[in-house]
């Protein structure tokens, strides 16, 4: 019950910014630094998220399969394979070095 | 008119397809990440950003509390806003559109939009890529989550790898030039320093006040990270759009 709560809340933030661009006057959201954090901050959440989903486990640092995925992923995306592919890429280096014995 | 001879609508439906395609990795990692079918579905249809669903089953998958899920999802969706703004003042929506127009504002319908120049073909391209996806996305969601949870042992089919891998490639369209993979560096490795130190989930969001601080001190495009995960003008750009360093481009 706990999750879904935070769930919702961060949906209803999520409806929330998206409707404050188009009710707040122009003139006030036209700052280019606020674009500017908006875009930085999109670049070092995706690259937080990555580097966690690769390395984490809890609160130790493990190198495991995933790094495997996350080069097969920079490798597919190098030779500018579509999303889904990347995806699978990833997927199935983790999954076939698991096969081969590396956790 | 015939709706299809419009490019915008061409254009719209063709990223409709692409992005409502990845839906399925959406929905699959999201039941593996510890949601149920229904919070899943939730996040698609209400929270409908794909960047923001992605980091709140991330944080979820990775231990992390639901208000840090909710906190990195959050400040990953303040960009939708600046696209708000920009899409008002271009199309101009009354009424309950407005509120409509709000919820499918998201990087792919804002760069169908704005990829045009008669108004009308900005409306057109807005509301086809955005509701094109909206339904696409949705339907999906659904499948992946179904499939998901049918597979037992996530770990085996390296669903955790295809997190990792789904993470790197909404990065990579926006790492066009020296800064912003500089940021993506520097953000990296404040989180992997802080991951020994701090609560599962804690090390995303100071990576997002790291990254804040380097856009409020230094002085880059304005427009830098804003860009679409799928291109919808992929094949006739020759440029990326209204970039004033063009010789930064490429990677």
């Amino acid at each position: 019950m706990n999750l879904w709560m935070w769930l919702l809340l961060a949906c209803l933030l999520g409806y929330g910014w998206k409707l404050l661009g188009y009710l707040v006057p122009a003139s006030l959201l036209r700052n280019p630094r606020m674009s500017r954090i908006a875009g930085t901050m999109t670049i070092g959440l995706l690259a937080s998220l990555t580097i966690v989903n690769a390395v984490a486990s809890g609160q130790a640092l493990a190198l495991d399969a995933r790094m495997g995925a996350l080069a097969a992923a920079g490798i597919a995306l190098w030779l500018r394979a579509p999303f889904l592919v990347v995806v699978l890429a990833g997927a199935g280096a983790a999954a076939g070095l698991r096969l081969l014995g590396w956790s | 008119m015939k709706l299809l001879q419009s490019p915008a609508v061409r254009v719209g439906l063709s990223i409709s397809i692409a992005t409502g395609l990845y839906g399925v990795s959406f929905g699959a990692l999201g039941v593996t990440s510890g949601l149920d079918f229904w919070q899943t579905m939730a996040l698609s249809l209400l929270l409908f950003s794909g960047g923001s669903q992605f980091a709140f089953i991330g944080v979820v998958a990775g231990g992390g509390s639901g208000v840090a899920a909710m906190g990195a999802a959050t400040l990953l969706g303040m960009r939708n806003g600046i696209y708000g703004m920009q899409l008002n003042a271009l199309l101009q929506p009354r009424g309950w559109r407005k509120y409509a127009a709000a919820h499918v504002t998201i990087d792919e319908s804002t760069a169908t939009s704005t990829g045009q120049t008669d108004p009308d073909e900005q409306k057109r391209g807005f509301w086809t890529a955005g509701i094109g996806i909206f339904v696409l996305w949705n339907i999906f969601t659904a499948v992946g989550a179904l499939a998901g949870s049918a597979l037992g042992d996530p770990k085996q089919w390296g669903l955790d790898g295809a997190a990792v891998a789904a993470f790197l490639g909404l990065l990579w369209p926006r790492l066009k030039g020296r800064e912003p993979v500089a940021i993506a560096v520097v953000c990296a490795l404040a989180t992997v320093l802080a991951v020994p130190f701090v609560p599962a989930g804690v090390p995303i969001l100071i990576a997002a006040f790291v990254a804040a601080a380097i856009g409020w001190f230094s002085h880059g495009r304005s427009d830098e990270g804003l860009e679409p995960d799928v291109d919808p003008y992929a094949e006739h750009h020759q440029h990326p759009r209204q970039d004033p360093h063009s010789e930064e481009d490429g990677r």
